[in-house]
């Protein structure tokens, strides 16, 4: 089995209304030197053995579905899990 | 004339389409599931607004892939009017019948009031019974109509004379050079945020969009005349 984590979040030349407005919040509860704050999507996939190419299998996801290219990028890291 | 106002789980303004085409124009219409196999009999596709699928994911995202969506793209492809109307907008981004996509509003805010709309190109069988630069009032309801693309596609809708709407004055939710309606190259596929189809009786608070709905008609009989 494989689980994914996928991350979503805005390209850096789209600016971020909610990052920016959570930025703001921050500054007012008093803590400094936060120069940005990006806002994404988080996601956990888990796939089985019969899923050959893994990172192909979610690159064709994330490019298809999960992510808005036009807008977002996306990373993900695959891990093994090995039943016991 | 016929047209196929599409329901989607989440569709909410599909009865406004459906009242608008019917009852103020007096033109056939009938409702669409998204499961449909077929949009054959029907000379337009209207896209309503409202949370399709709850907007889960993203705007749009999952109506995309719903069936009646190859049909719609069958549709494009064959020159019919297709009219997505807010969500219907996105879903046509989504789709990418329609190059850019849909950001949050700039002021996280879900603004539903009426805007002033300005007339950019009214040589399109949308907008062809509305004046170039003329003004009208038509009611905008989303949280996310902040639409964005990139420079060159920018450059390209403007080189194309793309972009049909832009808010005039104040702009509701940040959008890329004051856009709040573009169509596709051919000329046959319009997005637009704001709500021709709750502007179409004065009783109701205005009649500003009943000229998007004419113009459909007006352009489609003139071709089929011709045809005949």
């Amino acid at each position: 089995m494989y689980k994914v984590k996928v991350y979503i979040t805005l390209r850096e030349s789209v600016l971020d209304p909610q990052g920016t407005a959570v930025k703001r919040a921050l500054a007012t509860h008093g803590y400094e030197g936060i120069q940005e704050v990006r806002i994404g999507k988080y996601m956990e996939l888990t796939l089985d053995e019969s899923v050959k190419d893994v990172d192909a299998a979610v690159k064709e996801m994330c490019e298809r579905l999960l992510a808005n290219t036009v807008i977002e990028d996306y990373r993900y890291e695959v891990e093994e899990v090995v039943a016991q | 004339m016929k047209f196929a106002v599409i329901v989607f789980p989440g569709s909410n303004c599909d009865i406004d389409m459906y009242h608008a085409v019917k009852d103020e124009l007096g033109e056939e219409a009938e409702y669409v599931w998204h499961d449909a196999e077929s949009l054959e009999d029907y000379d337009a596709v209207l896209l309503p607004g409202g949370f399709s699928y709850g907007d889960y994911l993203r705007s749009g995202a999952i109506a995309q892939f719903s069936n009646v969506m190859k049909e719609v793209v069958k549709a494009a492809e064959a020159g019919k009017p297709v009219l997505g109307v807010c969500n219907g907008f996105q879903i046509l981004l989504e789709a990418g019948l329609l190059p850019g996509a849909m950001r949050r509003n700039d002021s996280l805010k879900f603004i539903c009031k009426q805007v002033e709309l300005k007339i950019e190109n009214n040589e399109t069988m949308f907008s062809a019974g509305y004046r170039k630069g003329e003004v009208i009032t038509i009611p905008v309801a989303h949280g996310e109509g902040n639409y964005y693309c990139d420079d060159q596609t920018l450059a390209k809708l403007k080189k194309n004379n793309q972009i049909v709407f832009t808010y005039n004055g104040e702009n509701p939710n940040g959008s890329l050079e004051n856009i709040a309606g573009i169509i596709n190259e051919r000329g046959n596929v319009l997005g637009m945020m704001p709500h021709p189809e709750r502007a179409v009786d004065t009783l109701l608070g205005g009649a500003d969009g009943l000229q998007l709905f004419r113009s459909i008609v007006k352009q489609w009989r003139e071709a089929n005349a011709v045809n005949a």
